[in-house]
């Protein structure tokens, strides 16, 4: 999100907020060490992006669960529809010759 | 009383007193993920405030421990500056006490860590990052509250005006402040307000809200004379230890 677009959000949110007494969901990821990737680790409710991540720090990281923190508007992912799951999954099913399997390793390589 | 033993029982009065009012938003903040916030942030100050007293019973020699010093002493035997008894209050008095607190906390304990006194400056290392996370998580608040909602912003000014004439008895420096700086042992109050004021002064800019004049000066509490709040904040804090003395868990 842009910085413009980000404050925009921030501002429509904390008005909505105030209307409705309701915070808007952020969705949280966590990185739990050097080397490995953000995983999503749970959701929050904040009025912006800055409190967002605060809050995400104070929820998720009580017990030194990561060094690092991404904090997403749940308004903002787009998802795969449970009813294109079919269509978006099944297919790859019967497609053996996409895993490496067929390589023989040489003897002495580690980690494959 | 040792003059380090009484520097003690002042700065861990201040976090004890502090981690009381802030545990009074628990399960009442405004939404589960602030309570989480305001909930570790009292635990942060008691942590201190345990590491604290701690030492006070040691430096004293007669046995007595944290405990002890928490929940069995009168009144006038508390050291901690007014501002941190002040009753309840509003969310915006809550997060506004908390700036003002934590922006004259993390200078003080950043001095501490070059105390010559070991104890002091290993308290200090570990509470200046806690402390730097009070003040970024109430500076962020009354910067959204401030310029906020006309509502929130008359609050939020309220607050400050109310709460203004108590910082000043943090920075007020006596004989046993003096003796202690001069030893390095401990951090002279005074020195302190001009990074507090620059700190404060630039989150109250921010947010909209009006630096009130400096004028009444309430203090007492360093001599244990406090406002009519803290013995009814001590009746509820101690009511626990007093009626089942020495109970563990």
């Amino acid at each position: 999100m842009s910085r413009g677009a980000e404050r925009e959000f921030a501002a429509g949110s904390w008005r909505e907020g105030v209307m409705n007494a309701e915070w808007p969901l952020w969705e949280v990821f966590i990185r739990p060490r050097r080397g490995l990737s953000h995983s999503h680790v749970g959701s929050l409710h904040a009025p912006d992006a800055a409190m967002a991540l605060r809050n995400a720090r104070d929820v998720y990281t009580r017990r030194q669960e990561g060094v690092s923190i991404w904090v997403v508007p749940a308004a903002a992912i787009v998802a795969s529809s449970p009813d294109e799951k079919d269509a978006f999954f099944d297919p790859a099913a019967d497609k053996v010759y996409r895993h490496p399997t067929f390589y023989e390793v040489p003897e002495g390589a580690a980690h494959l | 009383m040792s003059d380090v033993m009484e520097y003690a029982l002042r700065l861990g009065d201040d976090a004890l007193i502090a981690a009381q009012r802030l545990s009074e938003w628990y399960a009442s903040s405004p939404e589960m993920e602030e309570d989480i916030a305001l909930a570790n942030i009292a635990l942060d100050q008691l942590g201190v405030a345990r590491l604290l007293l701690t030492y006070a019973g040691e430096l004293e020699g007669a046995g007595r421990d944290e405990d002890d010093l928490a929940f069995l002493r009168d009144e006038a035997d508390f050291r901690n500056c007014l501002l941190v008894e002040l009753p309840g209050g509003d969310f915006g008095f809550t997060i506004t006490r908390l700036l003002l607190l934590s922006a004259y906390q993390r200078p003080l304990y950043e001095a501490l860590t070059d105390s010559g006194d070991e104890r002091l400056a290993g308290i200090g290392g570990k509470a200046r990052k806690e402390s730097a996370y009070h003040l970024d998580h109430s500076a962020l608040w009354t910067v959204r509250l401030g310029d906020g909602t006309d509502e929130s912003h008359r609050r939020m000014q309220a607050a400050v005006d109310e709460l203004w004439p108590y910082t000043h008895e943090l920075f007020a420096s006596d004989e046993l402040t003096r003796r202690l700086a001069a030893d390095g042992v401990g951090v002279d109050p005074a020195a302190l307000r001009g990074d507090w004021l620059s700190t404060v002064d630039g989150v109250l800019k921010e947010a909209t809200l009006t630096r009130p004049a400096d004028g009444w000066a309430p203090s007492g509490g360093r001599q244990g004379r406090h406002t009519e709040a803290m013995s009814y904040l001590l009746g509820e804090m101690q009511s626990v230890h007093r009626a089942h003395p020495g109970a563990r868990w």
